[in-house]
């Protein structure tokens, strides 16, 4: 049994109690004590599976979090690790892999949507609605100003080359398929992802 | 990758090249290990820097770094002129017998059919002669001066091993040794994989240095077969769904493209796209290119895509160029033609070649948009934070926004990786603070767009305003019913000719054969068709069981094309239909139809004595040694030196570098030479750190804090750097101070009897994060990429060192030089 020392003083505390109860007829409550200690960090953890967000070998991973996902509680990510039943990587990770808490956790993680008028030396915090109703905004005019509906030759082409994009290799495939809806849509054509690069 | 990470273990040579497996993708490298304890696998390792690849491999060569085709043209040759060939492979599923027309030719470093005022080819002569029904004419004795093998005979001739030595410094003797391991997988039953990444393709002549080596594995039988393949370890987590999905300035949801100027009619467009077969019999699979096409215009216009308006063809936008790359796209914002800029889980200020031109360029948009979970580089390229962000906030009229988006932990979806896997994960946790998804930010904007454009009008709104969107939660749409709605539904009741029901109306397809093109059937990706059927979410399977322990695993999440793991797995068998190697059969013929441990690629129930080709998705039926004119610079791949380069083109000195590649003018002027800067620089990752985003980890950026250089001990003693000194690393477009490690990993090379120092740059740092502050290696890169595909040539350039000074604390002090105490959050 490996216990840590924290551990081993609430299972000395427990067995104590526990011998009495066997005295009493609860023989197995030592043996079943005993194996209750050792995952107490994560036994209440909910586990989530997931993929590395890093590489494309994408290893399977566990997610332990904080919380059984009631209502009132907020979770948060205590564990990341290996996901054993995966076909490729078995339980292992990387330097990169087994830093994943650092990342999900990150002081640089950013939580509030921010604006930087032109000319200005600062970011201010702005609504959601603020920073998406801007955008749209400026992406009309934009759009409206330099779409190209037809070339000198009188062909439909119907692009706008005036405002581009790049797009997220780390989001999923559903992230990709509304993204490409949205922007073929506008007519963009100045769209890449990381596979450019 | 044509094969699986696990299917690594079953060859009996891995050649590393173009890659570092074992620091950049660790746990798949562990199926190297396995091939070698296992299998008895021999690891071969070719690479500028002894990595830790090297370290446990059989044989290690340097090679200089931009050199890659004149080694594996000089493999090629080695492979002819000693009969290494899987005869039967080549003949048969090869266009090796193909007869090539009269006209081409090759002189003088150039392809028949160069404008040299315009960079590109006339490429007409670069094909097959053709018969009076149109079939391509071959010779199967191989007397025909005229066919293929015998014209990539002639062509890689002049590649001998003192050639190759010469050219990439690589010590002939090491070079002959691997040519002879790599020859020895010519045997029907032994097979090579070849593992690569970037370090193949951020070259001026990148997509020709991935095709020589499909060349080498098509000369030894080695494509389709188990511990085979070509296996591009890709980077980022979902790079390849991104590609698969089509989000690149030409493309299309699985690998169709989106129309050109030219193709003025729905039409014409198909014209080009019909892969009438080039030799009779042929399955030429993209004959259904008009069934994928429809089904997707109906998943994204539905009932606005009709036969009436040529199911909304010219809502696409069509293109006046190949691409709008992202080279060009900054080309364009650097002279003033672009207003706005978004960048979802994208950092182009490091990312991106020549950080100068970059910063420049972006300060001339007037909005930028980032969308990240990070506090990028990108969305503070505006600020002064010193050298190694030298901005004028007061003078930069961008607007910016940074919105802060959801991690992997966050959010659920598929992701499909190097195997093409489509695997399922689930959200953990909230994001934090008011973080929301790329979904979420996505559909914000559009519905947006669509009530400005509803209510004042503007520029041709119809795609917008029918764009589908019959969605659960129309402001957030469901993951599960995006995947759906990839993998495709029936529209209406679908029947056979005799009236029987083949798919009832708002049924999931099984996969993309029942796929229609007359607008009965939707499919937003028909490559994925098969990942979420009636049965379920087929991506979200965890049965990790593996027939024969085979590597396949077939039961595991969903990959593409329809479940297969091994792409070309009919090539695995000979002519009637038994495994080229019996110990690792991946499908056989039975008598009656195809069984194996894989889904068969190739119509389940074709009789081997039909002659139908093991390579359905051309229109030969064959894998082609000879590409036509699918290639900028040449159907045969040519040693071009990197556009900055230390020596002259020793086979042909009048074309010194890549003819066919797009150079803009004043990056053209920016390039240097070797007088001014003699030592060859090359970029790579750590293993350490991903890109940029692990220098926000807090281990991570314990682990590997600090920006630096690597040098050889040769030329730390020339230039008198300590180990640890403090060096400046210069380009003709900027520099880096940064510490110098000297190493013995890197050690000089001698090209064409000079000595050649290399420097190496990683990549990892920035003006953002939890590491020390840096500039990043991109500050020093070539803004010229690949004729082909315009990725970077970050691989090789010029560069000078110098040993100076420590900088000053103002220089090396963490944010910004106008922040004002608590501006930035950081915490």
């Amino acid at each position: 049994m490996d216990l840590s020392r924290r551990g081993f003083i609430k299972l000395t505390g427990a067995g104590l109690a526990a011998s009495t109860m066997g005295a009493l007829g609860f023989g197995l409550a030592g043996a079943a004590l005993a194996a209750s200690v050792r995952p107490f960090k994560l036994s209440a953890a909910t586990e989530t599976r997931n993929t590395c967000t890093y590489c494309s070998v994408a290893c399977g991973i566990l997610i332990y979090s904080q919380g059984d996902r009631a209502k009132n509680v907020h979770a948060s990510v205590l564990h990341i690790e290996g996901d054993p039943d995966h076909p490729v990587n078995r339980g292992t990770l990387c330097p990169k892999g087994a830093g994943l808490l650092d990342i999900v956790r990150a002081p640089g993680r950013l939580t509030m949507p921010k604006y930087r008028a032109a000319g200005s030396r600062e970011f201010k915090q702005v609504s959601w609605d603020f920073a998406l109703d801007r955008i749209a905004q400026l992406m009309k005019q934009d759009r409206d100003a330099n779409f190209i509906a037809r070339n000198a030759a009188g062909t439909a082409v119907n692009r706008w080359t005036s405002t581009g994009m790049l797009a997220a290799s780390a989001s999923s495939t559903e992230t990709s398929y509304v993204t490409w809806k949205v922007a073929r849509s506008l007519g963009m054509v100045v769209f890449d992802n990381q596979a450019r690069v | 990758m044509t094969n699986t990470w696990q299917d690594i273990k079953n060859a009996n040579v891995v050649l590393v090249m173009g890659g570092n497996a074992a620091e950049a993708h660790p746990c798949g490298f562990k199926w190297v290990i396995e091939a070698k304890i296992e299998n008895k696998a021999k690891l071969v390792v070719v690479d500028p820097r002894f990595t830790r690849t090297a370290s446990v491999a059989d044989v290690y060569a340097p090679i200089r770094p931009g050199t890659d085709i004149a080694f594996l043209s000089g493999v090629m040759r080695y492979l002819l002129e000693n009969d290494s060939l899987q005869h039967d492979y080549v003949r048969s599923y090869t266009n090796a017998s193909f007869i090539v027309r009269d006209g081409f030719a090759f002189e003088d470093g150039l392809f028949t059919g160069y404008d040299a005022e315009k960079h590109s080819y006339d490429k007409s002569s670069w094909d097959y002669e053709l018969d009076e029904h149109g079939f391509a004419k071959t010779d199967d004795s191989w007397q025909n001066p005229r066919c293929v093998i015998n014209l990539l005979r002639q062509h890689v001739d002049r590649y001998t091993p003192e050639m190759v030595s010469r050219i990439c410094g690589t010590p002939k003797d090491k070079y002959l040794e691997i040519c002879a391991l790599i020859a020895s997988t010519s045997k029907p039953n032994k097979a090579l994989t070849s593992l690569f990444a970037l370090g193949w393709t951020q070259h001026s002549v990148g997509a020709q240095n991935v095709r020589s080596m499909a060349m080498v594995q098509l000369l030894l039988g080695n494509i389709g077969v188990a511990g085979g393949g070509m296996n591009a370890l890709r980077g980022h987590s979902n790079i390849q769904g991104l590609t698969d999905v089509g989000l690149l300035s030409s493309a299309m949801p699985g690998y169709m493209s989106l129309p050109k100027d030219s193709e003025v009619t729905f039409d014409k467009y198909m014209e080009s796209r019909q892969f009438k077969p080039l030799r009779p019999n042929q399955t030429s699979y993209w004959q259904n290119y008009r069934k994928f096409f429809v089904s997707f215009q109906k998943a994204i216009y539905g009932s606005a895509a009709a036969v009436e308006n040529n199911w909304a063809y010219d809502w696409l936008p069509k293109l006046d160029v190949p691409d709008y790359d992202i080279l060009r796209a900054f080309e364009m914002m650097d002279n003033g033609q672009m207003n706005g800029y978004i960048c979802q889980g994208f950092n182009p200020m490091q990312a991106f070649p020549d950080r100068g031109k970059i910063r420049r360029s972006l300060a001339k948009l007037k909005y930028l948009v980032v969308m990240d979970p990070l506090d990028t580089e990108t969305a503070n390229f505006w600020q002064d934070y010193g050298p190694q962000n030298p901005s004028d906030p007061s003078g930069t009229q961008t607007e910016v926004f940074q919105l802060p988006t959801t991690c992997f932990a966050e959010e659920s979806g598929s992701l499909v990786n190097s195997a093409r896997w489509l695997q399922w994960h689930w959200k953990a946790v909230n994001p934090p603070g008011e973080a929301k998804s790329d979904i979420f930010i996505m559909t914000g904007l559009y519905r947006r767009l669509k009530a400005l454009y509803a209510k004042e009008g503007g520029a041709f709104p119809d795609p917008l305003l029918n764009l589908t969107w019959d969605y659960t939660n129309p402001d957030e749409p469901d993951p599960s019913e995006l995947a759906k709605e990839m993998n495709g539904r029936a529209l209406q009741e679908v029947k056979d000719p005799t009236g029987a029901v083949l798919l009832r109306a708002g049924q999931q397809l099984d996969g993309f054969a029942q796929l229609r093109d007359d607008g009965t059937t939707l499919s937003g990706c028909w490559i994925f068709s098969g990942c979420y059927t009636e049965k379920g979410n087929q991506m979200a399977r965890r049965d990790a069981s593996d027939p024969r322990n085979a590597g396949i695993a077939p039961n595991w999440a969903f990959a593409w094309p329809a479940n297969r793991r091994i792409l070309y797995n009919r090539a695995s068998a000979d002519l009637n239909g038994k495994a080229w190697n019996p110990e690792k059969p991946v499908i056989e013929w039975n008598g009656s139809r195809w069984v194996g441990v894989d889904v068969p690629d190739y119509g389940p129930t074709v009789n081997p004595q039909d002659s139908v080709g093991p390579f359905i998705m051309n229109a030969e039926g064959t894998a082609r040694l000879f590409a036509r004119a699918a290639l900028a610079e040449g159907p045969f791949p040519e040693h071009y030196e990197p556009f900055e380069s230390p020596s002259e083109n020793l086979l042909h000195p009048k074309v010194r570098s890549n003819p066919a590649a797009r150079v803009f003018a004043k990056d053209r002027d920016a390039m240097g030479v070797a007088a001014d800067f003699p030592y060859v620089g090359t970029t790579y990752r750590l293993t350490e750190h991903f890109h940029y985003w692990t220098k926000h980890s807090l281990i991570n950026a314990i682990l590997q804090p600090q920006e630096f250089i690597e040098i050889g001990e040769a030329l730390a003693r020339e230039k008198n750097i300590e180990q640890g000194g403090w060096v400046k690393v210069s380009s003709k477009r900027g520099e880096v101070i940064c510490k110098a490690f000297v190493t013995k990993r890197i050690k000089p090379m001698m090209v064409d009897n000079k000595p050649t120092h290399v420097i190496g740059c990683p990549i990892h740092w920035g003006f953002t994060g939890l590491a020390h502050k840096g500039y990043g290696a991109n500050t020093l890169t070539p803004f010229v990429g690949d004729a082909n595909t315009n990725t970077p040539e970050f691989k090789a350039f010029l560069l000078n060192i110098e040993r100076v000074r420590q900088p000053s604390a103002a220089d090396l002090a963490q944010g910004p030089r106008n922040a004002r105490g608590s501006e930035r959050n950081r915490s």
